[in-house]
């Protein structure tokens, strides 16, 4: 009934960040497990520095004098539903979305954050008193389930594209930020294994380049792998190709769409990086970032135009949500 | 007898399952048997699993923030074929009566001009809309959807309660409810056939679709809904998913040349159907509240140009009006020239001559009703109000005759509820019931989804039943004859033929050889 290639601007705009979402929480998850977890196994560490570092990584405004540790890492990085950065944030950001998008949505997705949504009340509980190992791995494994339940219920259709879209981005931005804090806070920063860890990669990359290998490839891993999905260049070229279809395929006397065009670069420029390059790893990182920003204004305005002033009446609506 | 029935006592009221205190009705002997062997404890857990089913599913309602399942009750409520045959029988002609009503009131005004129903009715009614003068709708249909309210009275007989044919809601329920059910307490189920619920949704669209405007052959039909915060919103994108077609809000679609189009990620595309669910006073900021945000500018328009149709019509109002309500038996002779099936319960119209001080001299006896309340709002219980809440309705009805009808007081049904007994332990107790039974008009027949959406105050002696006032549901339950209807037995015997053997890899196969094998190789 719906036609495959039509879908309201609306429901997009929410698919796209219910990607974004579901796997910024998992992300995220994924990195405060390997930063909690290496500072426990570290006598040496500095609690406060690496707890610092991962509010940088995350983008969320470090507290001042304040001092840092675990458990005030947890309440602004996971616990804190406020803020999109954090791991219920994002959560709830990515249950709000699907309501939205609810006719789009399968059942069984929403099911999936929905009732994820309403465990991790009890969840958090369990985290404060026995840490955040459980509480971690239940928001790991839901995505997992989510994304798999798209995999497997979602038809290759536009909606399925603007979920792909949305998290193929997402997943560029995290692995951009985790190496930048590497690269540029050098005094607090985690270690390779560290690194790999919260990428969910070690075991690739020792099958890869085999045990005991230069820490320094961590980086070149992690950006240009092809075969690896939370590579860079993995997830920049799903990207890529969800852009392709939604524009309607490529052809030989059309320039591409902007959202195209800034992702398609990047994909590119990372292909035939040589290795001098790799060198400059700072304004690498920060042109990845940029061209996260670019190609998601880019598709906002090109497929999410819906959000035409009302003024008809005494007030104008602002968009909520997204 | 079982404990969970254990002082189980009929209150004053028609008791759906017993005759009389240990004597079940034929219709729920399989119930009967499958629960009393449960102790309460038991009926506890189920209770609760089918709750953090619809927790989990989003049937959900907002309680002060807070997000709450609707209360389901397990023990389910049951109609045999004949009552439900005679049952639907009534609704059905309620229906044609109303839709020929509407026709009427909107084009020659016969029924006026005949002195059937007096013109001040319409004249004085808040929805008898202007703006819906002159749209004809294609297939004839307004009432698309409704939902005929039923109560049974004292002696075992069904009665119209109110008429709803503007925006019905609480399907969607009649739908979770058989899911939740049949996965919480299928061996409920497996005594006796029950009808299933699960054709609405095609009905439905079929419905919409028969209703587009003339010469679209192949109509984009859209759920039209006030949004996310909406309360049943749930219901909403249930229908629209079930059916196949997009959930728009108002801000999805625009009005141009008189035609509704919608904003895709290919640009904007044409509606031709569209089934709404907000009232008429927020659909078209142009033409009702200038302060809607939620509507449509431009709708209207296109509406009377006959690019679009809205389901169920603009204007409907004038129908389901609690005044109206007590003209429809004679509708039903003036249009159709039969006798009602389904009674009204008896009423009294203050605004008539005479009337007026009848009703205030008997408030205490009587039920008080705002003819254009909705969810139970404003009803006054006389027998169960204080003295000076009597008091302050005299005034006001005294004010305003044509605002309010009274009515004998009924004793719903009551039927068997989980409920917190008075010694703190969980047990059955009787509750009262009514009965919403939905119809889809599609121009040729008004089909009914067998059941409907069986409403429950969960208070004990509470009689009013809407989810706004603490009620909660049952799952009902039409019983169907023995042999499903259409399915022969040949076609099942032949789906079934050639099964083609399974393959299996390492460690897949059961020869004794292959365990032995592998253990022969790693010594």
């Amino acid at each position: 009934m719906i036609t495959t290639d039509t879908m309201l601007s609306r429901i997009a705009e929410s698919l796209f960040w219910v990607g974004r979402y579901v796997e910024r929480a998992d992300d995220t998850a994924r990195i405060l497990d390997a930063y909690l977890h290496r500072l426990l196994e570290d006598p040496w560490s500095d609690e406060d520095a690496a707890c610092r570092s991962l509010h940088a990584i995350l983008g969320v405004a470090v507290p001042g004098e304040q001092h840092c540790d675990m458990d005030s890492v947890l309440a602004r990085l996971a616990f804190d539903a406020a803020s999109p950065g954090s791991i219920e944030g994002a959560l709830r950001a990515a249950r709000q979305n699907a309501l939205t998008a609810r006719d789009v949505v399968s059942t069984e997705m929403w099911e999936t954050l929905n009732s994820t949504w309403h465990q991790l009340a009890e969840h958090q509980r369990a985290a404060r008193r026995t840490g955040p190992d459980a509480y971690l791995g239940l928001v790991r494994r839901r995505a997992a389930l989510f994304f798999g339940l798209a995999d497997s219920t979602m038809s290759r259709d536009d909606g399925w594209r603007f979920v792909v879209l949305g998290r193929s981005l997402e997943r560029v931005d995290m692995i951009a930020r985790l190496l930048a804090v590497r690269v540029l806070a050098a005094v607090h920063a985690p270690d390779w294994p560290t690194l790999l860890s919260a990428s969910g990669a070690e075991e690739a990359f020792v099958r890869a380049r085999g045990a005991g290998s230069d820490p320094g490839e961590v980086a070149a891993f992690l950006l240009l792998d092809r075969g690896f999905p939370r590579s860079v260049l993995h997830a920049l070229s799903a990207a890529e190709e969800c852009l392709v279809e939604l524009g309607g395929g490529t052809s030989a006397w059309q320039r591409p769409e902007p959202a195209r065009l800034a992702v398609g670069r990047m994909r590119t420029r990372l292909e035939y990086l040589d290795s001098a390059e790799l060198e400059q790893l700072p304004a690498l990182l920060s042109e990845l970032q940029l061209a996260c920003g670019e190609a998601t204004r880019a598709v906002a305005e090109r497929y999410f135009p819906y959000d035409g002033p009302i003024e008809w009446s005494h007030q104008s609506v602002t968009r909520e949500g997204a | 007898m079982a404990d969970i029935f254990d002082s189980y006592t009929t209150a004053d009221a028609w008791d759906e399952m017993f005759e009389r205190p240990g004597v079940v009705r034929p219709a729920y002997e399989a119930v009967f048997a499958a629960l009393s062997p449960l102790d309460s404890l038991e009926l506890r857990y189920r209770t609760d699993q089918m709750a953090r089913a619809f927790t989990d599913r989003g049937v959900t309602y907002s309680y002060g923030g807070e997000e709450r399942p609707f209360p389901l009750d397990l023990v389910p409520r049951l109609l045999d074929a004949v009552e439900w045959d005679r049952l639907s029988r009534g609704v059905r002609q309620r229906v044609l009566a109303l839709e020929a009503f509407l026709a009427d009131a909107y084009g020659r005004q016969r029924v006026f001009a005949d002195g059937v129903v007096p013109y001040r009715l319409l004249y004085s009614s808040p929805h008898f809309h202007r703006a819906a003068h002159g749209i004809e709708p294609p297939n004839g249909v307004r009432v698309h959807v409704s939902g005929i309210d039923l109560v049974r009275d004292e002696e075992g007989r069904f009665r119209v309660l109110e008429d709803n044919v503007r925006v019905p809601s609480g399907v969607s329920y009649v739908i979770e409810n058989r899911r939740v059910m049949t996965r919480t307490f299928p061996a409920l189920f497996a005594e006796q056939p029950v009808r299933p619920v699960d054709e609405y949704p095609q009905r439905l669209l079929a419905a919409l679709k028969a209703c587009a405007p003339e010469g679209v052959t192949d109509p984009v039909v859209v759920v039209l809904t006030p949004g996310v915060a909406n309360a049943a919103y749930f219901e909403h994108a249930l229908l629209a998913r079930l059916m196949g077609v997009q959930l728009v809000e108002g801000r999805d679609l625009v009005c141009s040349g008189n035609k509704v189009r919608m904003r895709t990620t290919r640009g904007e595309t044409p509606v031709h159907v569209i089934y709404r669910r907000l009232d008429d006073d927020f659909l078209d900021p142009l033409h009702f509240r200038p302060d809607s945000l939620i509507g449509v500018p431009g709708i209207m328009s296109a509406a009377h140009a006959g690019n679009v149709t809205l389901a169920n019509a603009v204007g409907n109002g004038i129908a389901d009006d609690k005044l109206l309500y007590t003209y429809v038996p004679d509708l039903i002779r003036y249009y159709l020239a039969e006798e009602p099936l389904l009674p009204n319960v008896e009423t009294i119209r203050p605004e008539e001559p005479g009337r007026l001080e009848e009703v205030l001299d008997q408030l205490d006896r009587l039920v008080l009703k705002p003819v254009d309340g909705a969810g139970g709002k404003g009803i006054v219980i006389g027998p169960r109000a204080e003295r000076d809440a009597l008091d302050r309705l005299a005034e006001e009805v005294k004010a305003d005759p044509r605002g309010w009808i009274a009515q004998r007081p009924v004793a719903l049904s009551t039927s068997p509820t989980l409920s917190r007994r008075g010694d703190g332990q969980d047990g059955l107790a009787p509750r009262h019931i009514d009965l919403r039974p939905f119809a889809v008009h599609d121009g040729s027949d008004v089909w009914l989804v067998p059941g409907g959406l069986t409403r429950v105050a969960l208070g004990e002696g509470n009689l009013i039943v809407n989810s706004s006032q603490g009620g909660g549901s049952k799952d009902t339950w039409v019983l169907a004859p023995d042999a499903p209807p259409s399915r022969t037995t040949g076609e099942r015997s032949t789906a079934v033929s050639e099964v083609s053997p399974r393959q299996f890899g390492p460690g897949g196969t059961s020869t004794p050889g292959g365990p032995a094998q592998e253990e022969a190789q790693q010594q």
